[in-house]
């Protein structure tokens, strides 16, 4: 075994020891089930969303397919699947025809290092014995964990700005453009604030934060969720940041439909549609676990009676429709950003905001890590935050001052 | 150059509110309560709409009213209104009198297959023999049969509900419905 794959599946207990006919069973089966879960959810999703849009818009929604219309999906998924793919004239056919699997794969590949479940109540470390095997309930622990999840939804980008230079059509074109430098910028606020997390937790990897962050927290009471133990506004920062990188509402620029007809996706149809459409419902999902992961403890919950690992699963989910409630809910209120206020927003709120938090928690665990005297360290802190918030206020003053020169200037 | 007065911060930020407002609607639509709620969507071949008192479902005739005097004919915009009429003799009012010229109808009907429910015959006739009816179960699987006579629009005209009076401050004048 070469040191690279040794340092990549260094977590799971299930490929430490030897490999035989059980653990590559176990892995066949954890693949399966990640990828049909993650199907099935999308699918689920997809008919969430839409029938609680139609409840806060006083309609009733999908009903034919299925109880509940629950089938929709399927049904809208076999028509895609027939209908004829479309080539434009001027596209670039190879990239064209690369562009939705750039999307797609990185969705699929994202929901890889979840924790779905595992025996976290009363000091577990997350393990599960499958057929005498010990194992987690997650398909692949790398150590490097969240920052895979940068790198993913950073591939993703590429998905969405080649489809939209390659269509060879303008509204495609303004689409991808407005879809990379809003990734852009919001993927620095997004990592700073996931770094705050690893800043409490001590790690990078997944399935090491749920642990870190399934014991009893405050007072015995409240849990040791990352969500207090950075104190909120990272959670906030990396909602914003996490919507604005799955281009939903009310960050959807990219698809903006009055402006763009359909954004990035304009030219393609078919299966090659349906493949950008799951990518995004699919990144919804992930995105919404990736929240719970890192803010709130996981599949890390109290189980009452009954295997602690069927429990962590409910946790998991109760928690992941919580997020999945809240992407759909800001759907059906909020009204898009303009895109100065877009970048206004992520350049000069977000990114100082989710920098200056990491910064004074790292002061904070500092001081209690090295004894340091508590009152001079908030004195200091204090003093060069207003410094830095003067500095701030003040280049933004400068700024906006010398444009309205410019303008003056110009007309 | 003075920068455009801003206007004053609300008391709850509007995000806050609209979220508020959609979790609201989606409540009452999930939970209809004494006082409504539930979806505005009617399963409809299996529970009937039903429209708004002004909806534009079907034109009626009042045939008693109509002199034949043609202005809707002339004014509609499809040319789906025919009138055929003849002239008749009426006795005297009083004795003595010269007999007076009436016009018969003898037919009246409306293709609805051009008809594009403008309103302006109901608009334009001055004997107020042409009334909207909110009915709008009359589909035919042939286009043919579109075409109303004077006896299907007088039955249409028993479905005229009474006039409601516009809102408050409306200057458009009252309609009464002859019965």
């Amino acid at each position: 075994m070469s040191a690279a794959t040794a340092v990549v599946i260094a977590g799971d207990p299930l490929l430490s020891g030897e490999v035989d006919l059980a653990t590559i069973g176990i892995v066949l089966l954890k693949v399966l089930v990640t990828f049909v879960l993650l199907l099935v959810a999308t699918m689920l999703m997809v008919w969430f969303e839409r029938k609680l849009v139609s409840d806060m818009q006083n309609r009733i929604g999908p009903n034919r397919a299925g109880p509940f219309g629950i089938l929709q999906t399927l049904a809208d998924g076999i028509k895609l699947f027939f209908k004829e793919n479309l080539m434009p004239e001027r596209a670039e056919r190879r990239v064209y025809a690369l562009a939705p699997f750039l999307s797609f794969v990185p969705a699929f590949l994202l929901f890889a290092i979840i924790p779905i479940g595992g025996n976290f109540a009363d000091g577990g470390d997350g393990t599960v014995t499958i057929f005498g095997k010990e194992t987690y309930l997650q398909l692949a622990d790398p150590p490097i964990g969240i920052l895979f999840v940068l790198a993913m939804s950073s591939i993703a980008v590429y998905g969405v700005m080649l489809a939209g230079w390659s269509s060879g059509s303008k509204y495609p074109l303004l689409g991808s453009v407005r879809a990379s430098a809003q990734m852009v910028s919001y993927e620095a606020a997004m990592g700073l604030s996931a770094m705050a997390v690893v800043l409490v937790t001590g790690t990078l990897s997944t399935h090491n934060m749920v642990v870190e962050q399934a014991g009893p927290g405050l007072w015995g009471i409240l849990p040791n969720w990352a969500i207090l133990t950075t104190l909120a506004v990272p959670f906030v920062i990396f909602v914003i940041a996490g919507t604005a990188e799955l281009n939903r509402p009310p960050f959807d620029l990219v698809e903006a439909e009055q402006e763009l007809v359909a954004g990035f996706n304009t030219e393609y149809s078919s299966i090659r549609f349906a493949l950008f459409f799951l990518a995004e419902f699919m990144n919804t999902v992930t995105m919404s676990a990736i929240f719970v992961t890192l803010f709130l403890g996981g599949p890390a919950g109290p189980a009452p009676w009954g295997p602690a690992w069927v429990w962590s699963i409910g946790w998991f989910f109760v928690k992941l429709v919580c997020f999945l409630f809240m992407f759909v809910w800001f759907r059906a209120t909020l009204p898009r950003l303009r895109y100065d206020q877009l970048m206004h927003l992520g350049w000069k709120v977000l990114i100082p905001a989710s920098l200056g938090w990491l910064l004074m928690l790292g002061a904070i665990r500092l001081t209690l890590d090295n004894d340091w005297n508590p009152a001079l360290v908030g004195t200091i802190g204090l003093v060069l935050f207003l410094v830095f918030w003067a500095l701030l206020r003040g280049a933004n003053a400068s700024a906006a001052a010398r444009r309205e020169l410019d303008e003056e200037l110009t007309v | 150059m003075m920068p455009p007065r801003r206007p004053p911060k609300p008391k709850v930020p509007g995000l806050i509110k609209g979220l508020g407002v959609t979790f609201g609607e989606m409540v009452k639509t999930l939970k209809p309560d004494s006082r409504g709620g539930g979806p505005v969507t009617v399963f409809y071949p299996h529970e009937k709409e039903e429209p708004a008192p002004r909806a534009r479902g079907v034109i009626s005739l009042h045939e008693e009213n109509c002199t034949a005097c043609m202005l809707c004919a002339r004014e509609c915009p499809d040319w789906c209104i025919f009138i055929e009429a003849h002239k008749y003799l009426a006795p005297p009012r009083r004795e003595g009198g010269k007999p007076r010229q009436k016009n018969a109808l003898d037919r009246f009907d409306i293709d609805f297959g051009l008809c594009m429910y403008c309103g302006i015959c109901v608009e334009v006739c001055p004997f107020e023999a042409l009334f909207w009816s909110p009915e709008f179960e009359y589909g035919e699987p042939k286009i043919a049969d579109l075409l109303h006579d004077k006896t299907k629009l007088g039955m249409w005209f028993e479905t005229v509900p009474e006039f409601e009076p516009y809102e408050a401050g409306s200057e458009v004048k009252v309609k009464k419905v002859p019965r």
